[in-house]
């Protein structure tokens, strides 16, 4: 049995980053609750005194800025469209990486997983250009099979959904290697079983590769959506947020009303909507995991 | 067996077509980079230069100078990895294997709060760094970075496997604790070392939304910054933004390249549950 250790010893391997921790992220937590509910802004910034406490006015005002209801809408579309789109086209990576038919695996991953890693401002700008309508690689593509020039990011229809299609190149790597390690895990013999047994290609998938693959897909779906929600370079440097605010995020709208408008109070509210939403999300994700026993 | 073959086939075309779109962007950026001022606006587009020209990358590092945005991400990187390292491993040690009361609630309290998104503390955290005249300084990115949960949670979960006859040992033979982490703890969990260490040093140097609102000082910006300002006053310059972008992604591809082994093992560690 060994003996408890002493205070001094813990201070020092708990102390400087417990300090850290709580400076700069507990307390701000708190500190920006607080915030919400004051009138903090430019004044303010300069003096303190000028703040005043103007309880739940933030949210409410939320409740009716229009422009708070499209980045909601706007959000929650790049959420629940790229989410899914994104943790399918991992699981469809995996299982091509996964196939016993298939050599230079090790090649193959590295090139999947190369736009994870890679800067996202950087990319974000080579987007731009590859969605440009008139020079744009992705329109000069398209004409091959008939379909003609698209304003990609000028065109509010097409705009988010062309920003979901770059979300899902650069980050299906990622969780295409947590599914690989999770195909890697499910016995052999249970497919050979179900192949005596005549199960197709189809029925395999659908009753051993996804119920085995179920703790993956729970623990990818939240962290992807939790990150999906904080949506922001991509709007940031490919669109403003345009056009006509079809892909401004809630991300953007509070780092626009926070840090160029200085309406800080309001922008901390914005943010702690967007905690409540993340917040509810997960629950919603551990309550599914938690009613089919995954 | 014929489908066998044909399944094998549609399988490899399938496997390059994705790989063809992952890279794809990578090889255009790299290709238009060495393109003469504007012959990458052209129609049908041009998939390879015409003839090399540098002249992007030149004025790049002299008119436009990016030496010092590079110099920032850097410095701002690496001071960023050795703090965090340093805090991270001593306090993620001391969670697996120091004993003391309250130690599994506190983890817990810390592990839970990695689903508040970090977009909250941005003003406070702000109003703060501007009270110590932090704003504009590499601090302003260091020092609230210096420790992350996700960190002390990853060498935690490597350091449960060292066995304790191993400390018991040491302890025996007359080490004190700090002895202990550096000759014997510190060794043994290189491996999560090196992987957190990648994590830490690309996160921060691919990170934009926080160093956007603390350096508003141009010569100050780190490399996401200054390209995405850059992009305001160029943004009809495609061969120079092309060119900007290769800099700024090519420390992080070579980085990966040479240690992916650690990097991925890392995203495993990461996806268990602890």
């Amino acid at each position: 049995m060994r003996k408890k250790t002493s205070t001094i010893v813990l201070l020092i391997f708990f102390g400087p980053s417990l300090l850290v921790i709580t400076v700069f992220f507990f307390i701000p937590v708190l500190a920006s609750f607080i915030f919400s509910f004051t009138d903090f802004n430019i004044y303010s910034l300069g003096n303190l005194n000028y703040l005043r406490f103007i309880g739940i006015d933030n949210y409410s005002k939320i409740l009716h800025e229009p422009l708070f209801w499209s980045a909601l809408k706007n959000t929650f579309y790049f959420v629940l469209a790229g989410g899914p789109l994104s943790v399918a086209v991992s699981l469809g990576a995996a299982i091509l990486l996964n196939s016993k038919l298939i050599r230079f695996k090790a090649f193959f991953r590295t090139i999947y997983f190369l736009p994870v890693v890679t800067t996202l401002v950087a990319v974000a700008i080579v987007w731009r250009f590859i969605y440009h309508p008139r020079f744009g690689m992705l329109n000069y593509f398209l004409g091959f099979i008939g379909i003609s020039p698209v304003d990609w990011l000028g065109d509010p229809t097409f705009s988010m959904p062309a920003i979901i299609l770059m979300a899902v190149w650069k980050n299906f790597g990622y969780n295409m290697i947590i599914f690989i390690a999770g195909l890697q895990n499910i016995p052999e013999e249970l497919y050979e079983a179900a192949s005596i047994e005549g199960a197709g290609a189809w029925s395999r998938f659908r009753h051993i590769t996804l119920p085995m693959l179920a703790p993956a897909t729970v623990f990818i779906s939240v962290i992807t959506m939790i990150g999906y929600f904080q949506l922001f370079s991509e709007p940031y440097i490919m669109t403003q947020g345009g056009p006509l605010n079809s892909t401004l995020s809630i991300v953007l709208y509070m780092y626009q009303e926070g840090f160029r408008w200085w309406n800080l109070g309001y922008s901390t509210a914005i943010a702690f909507t967007l905690f409540v939403i993340i917040f509810t999300g997960a629950l919603i994700q551990f309550r599914i995991q938690k009613r089919y026993d995954i | 067996m014929i489908s066998e073959t044909v399944k094998k086939i549609l399988l490899y075309l399938l496997a390059f077509l994705v790989g063809a779109a992952s890279l794809m962007p990578f090889l255009w950026m790299v290709s238009a980079s060495f393109m003469p001022s504007g012959s990458a606006n052209t129609y049908p587009p041009k998939f390879l230069p015409d003839a090399i020209d540098f002249s992007h990358y030149i004025s790049l590092f002299s008119r436009i100078d990016l030496t010092r945005n590079l110099l920032n991400s850097l410095v701002i990187s690496i001071g960023v990895t050795f703090f965090s390292l340093f805090f991270n491993s001593l306090t993620g040690y001391a969670f697996a294997k120091l004993r003391f009361a309250g130690k599994e609630s506190i983890f817990k309290v810390m592990l839970s709060s990695m689903i508040i998104p970090g977009q909250v503390t941005m003003l406070p955290v702000f109003l703060m760094l501007k009270n110590m005249g932090l704003i504009n300084t590499y601090w302003a990115i260091i020092v609230p970075a210096m420790s992350s949960v996700f960190g002390i949670f990853l060498i935690r979960q490597f350091a449960m496997s060292i066995p304790d006859s191993l400390i018991e040992a040491a302890k025996i033979d007359g080490a004190g604790e700090f002895e202990i982490y550096f000759r014997i703890i510190l060794p043994l969990i290189k491996p999560i070392i090196i992987t957190l260490g990648i994590f830490t040093f690309m996160g921060s140097w691919n990170d934009f939304l926080w160093p956007l609102i603390v350096m508003t000082d141009s010569s100050m910006y780190t490399m996401p910054v200054a390209l995405s300002n850059l992009m305001g006053e160029h943004v009809q310059d495609t061969e120079l933004m092309m060119a900007g972008s290769v800099i700024t992604i090519l420390p992080v591809i070579i980085i990966f390249i040479i240690l992916q082994r650690f990097y991925i093992n890392g995203i495993l560690m990461g996806s268990v549950k602890g």
